[in-house]
């Protein structure tokens, strides 16, 4: 029996188109903007009659995307394998070794859970300093990877959690020794949250702007995020590259996105709810 | 089978019944509970350096900060509270921080609201195509960086932006304007910039939430006569409580937090009508150079934002299983 009538329904879909329109508007007005010829004023949304494609390449260009793409992926690399696997570790030691002492350690890393990120910036920078890594990928990748911390132990605690002692319990009367366990049985089974962790931590890190503008000065070391905050900075004024530029360094994401979409949105809702 | 009674070295001793029950298996998991008891510390290990060298630690020396007058280079004057208490008369510094709160109604209060109202009128989004293009169209927002909404708002509402051109096609040319650069509207824009990246976030998660609830309360509440109007004040609202305390939750740190947008689309202008507390610390830290004051703000700050979010985490949570 369904009692929602028709009439709700159509207001439900207009409603979700007119959301639709609304979130894709600021994409097709830069897209139809990043077209027009360059040295144009061009206005809001109008598609060019003769659409400058030849532009995305000149942003390519000017932006020194190559580079900054290799510098992205640099940090992602440097940050992602690490915090994941030392997230995991952690989330299997407070979750399922329950280690004396265990609900401290999570309490203190709880505390991270609300940190406004300003709150730590201005000590980090003195602290790269003092440590010689200020402009290195370095400054952006190791206090990122402490950053994710209170949010990656406390998604896969809340996965270690749920594994039942039983199968530690086999496997340590058929004599395998703690790190035996943890790689042979329980990294495998928690393959869907180390999954969608990774999703996480990929995102927030390309995404990571302010780390990366305070603790690298050269734009080519820095995220995908913050480099275009330095070609915004140089393009301000030049609109067509400047929106060329921008919808070539969301395209990563973007492509990245439409791939894993499904892992994506199931990571984005469950890590919202669990965070 | 009571596993979790012998294999929690710390419970062990408090519940011998239970070992009692379970003496076959006993040898094996005493010894694991005393050695990997504390061995197991080497998987947290790691994770709590990491966190406390690039988290507390830091968060220990801004509280220090907080304490001196300091440029960054020279010798630092301990100055005892004196920038605390700039930071509650300076009527710049208070300013900034109520324009953060004036983006809370922004980036949090119009979400979920307008998320309550797509999402009760949606109930359940439809699993075809029509649904899942939907669900990815609206993540777009969360899956961009900031920057990239901040660069792309910034165009949309400037002289020839899209919004005025809208306006212009509707006969409302007179109140087009430089959204972000006049005094009135600039704070309001950045707001709408915030609305537009966390409305999709919203939406689907108050619809997640609203699929889950059992749809006899429904047709309970049709058959009792309920419009949709006490239909959602009866049975959505109070079975979404935990859903709206994350969108309140998420949305919140994001308001009071802010920094991408702002900093690409005002850099807080004009004036300092759009300075948000984030901005105000970079600058006051990495331009102006007085660290005290900038680590003070930083820590109210964070007293702000936990003062926020506690009270909903407790008020939304706690029947949570």
């Amino acid at each position: 029996m369904n009692l929602t009538s028709r009439g709700e329904r159509l207001t439900g879909r207009i409603f979700l188109i007119a959301l639709v329109v609304v979130t894709l508007l600021p994409f097709l007005s830069m897209l139809s903007a990043a077209l027009q010829p360059r040295g144009t004023v061009p206005t809001g949304l109008a598609w060019p009659s003769d659409p400058q494609w030849g532009n995305f390449g000149a942003a390519f260009t000017a932006a020194n995307m190559g580079v900054l793409l290799q510098s992205s992926l640099l940090i992602v690399v440097g940050v992602v394998p690490i915090g994941v696997v030392i997230a995991t570790m952690a989330g299997f030691g407070l979750g399922h070794l329950r280690v004396p002492g265990g609900p401290i350690a999570f309490g203190l890393l709880l505390l991270g859970l609300t940190l406004p990120l300003e709150a730590v910036v201005t000590p980090l920078y003195y602290q790269m300093r003092d440590l010689g890594l200020l402009n290195t990928r370095w400054a952006i990748i190791l206090p990122l990877i402490g950053l994710y911390m209170p949010f990656s132990v406390f998604w896969m605690r809340a996965h270690f959690t749920t594994v039942p002692k039983e199968l530690s319990e086999a496997a340590r009367v058929d004599g395998s020794n703690t790190w035996q366990l943890f790689w042979r049985i329980h990294v495998p089974l928690a393959r869907p949250a180390i999954a969608s962790l990774t999703i996480l931590l990929f995102l927030w890190t390309w995404n990571q702007f302010l780390l990366a503008i305070v603790l690298v000065d050269d734009a080519t070391k820095r995220t995908m995020a913050g480099a275009l905050g330095a070609f915004q900075g140089q393009w301000g004024t030049d609109l067509v590259l400047l929106c060329a530029g921008s919808l070539l360094i969301l395209t990563p994401t973007l492509i990245v996105f439409l791939i894993f979409q499904r892992q994506f949105i199931k990571a984005l809702i469950q890590g919202s709810l669990k965070g | 089978m009571t596993s979790a009674v012998g294999s929690t070295p710390s419970g062990a001793p408090t519940r011998a019944g239970g070992e009692d029950r379970q003496a076959p298996v006993r040898p094996h998991r005493k010894r694991w509970g005393r050695t990997a008891g504390w061995l197991g510390w080497l998987w947290v290990l790691p994770a709590l350096i990491m966190y406390g060298f690039f988290v507390l630690r830091p968060l220990v020396t801004t509280v220090q900060y907080s304490l001196y007058r300091w440029n960054g280079i020279g010798q630092a004057e301990w100055v005892g509270l004196h920038n605390y208490l700039t930071v509650v008369t300076d009527s710049d510094l208070l300013k900034i921080i109520s324009n953060a709160f004036i983006l809370i109604i922004f980036f949090s209060f119009v979400p979920v609201c307008l998320g309550l109202l797509v999402a009760s009128l949606v109930r359940r989004l439809s699993a075809g195509p029509f649904g899942t293009v939907v669900r990815t169209v609206l993540f777009l927002p969360q899956v961009i960086p900031l920057v990239a909404a901040g660069i792309a708002w910034t165009w949309l509402l400037s002289t020839d932006g899209l919004v005025n051109q809208i306006l212009r096609a509707v006969g409302l040319g007179g109140i087009t304007r430089a959204w972000l650069g006049e005094f009135d509207t600039a704070l309001p824009s950045v707001g709408v910039i915030g609305t537009w990246v966390m409305l999709g976030l919203c939406t689907i998660l108050l619809v997640t939430g609203m699929s889950k609830i059992d749809p006899a309360l429904y047709e309970a509440a049709r058959i009792d006569g309920a419009g949709p109007v006490r239909e959602f004040f009866a049975v959505t609202l109070p079975s979404l409580r935990q859903e709206i305390g994350v969108c309140l939750t998420v949305t919140i740190i994001a308001a009071l937090a802010s920094f991408d947008i702002v900093y690409i689309s005002t850099s807080g202008g004009p004036g300092i009508q759009t300075t948000v507390p984030g901005l105000e610390i970079y600058r006051l830290a990495f331009s102006q150079r007085q660290v005290g004051l900038a680590s003070a703000l930083a820590v109210v700050l964070m007293v702000l934002v936990l003062a926020c979010v506690l009270p909903i985490q407790r008020l939304t949570r706690e029947d949570k299983a």
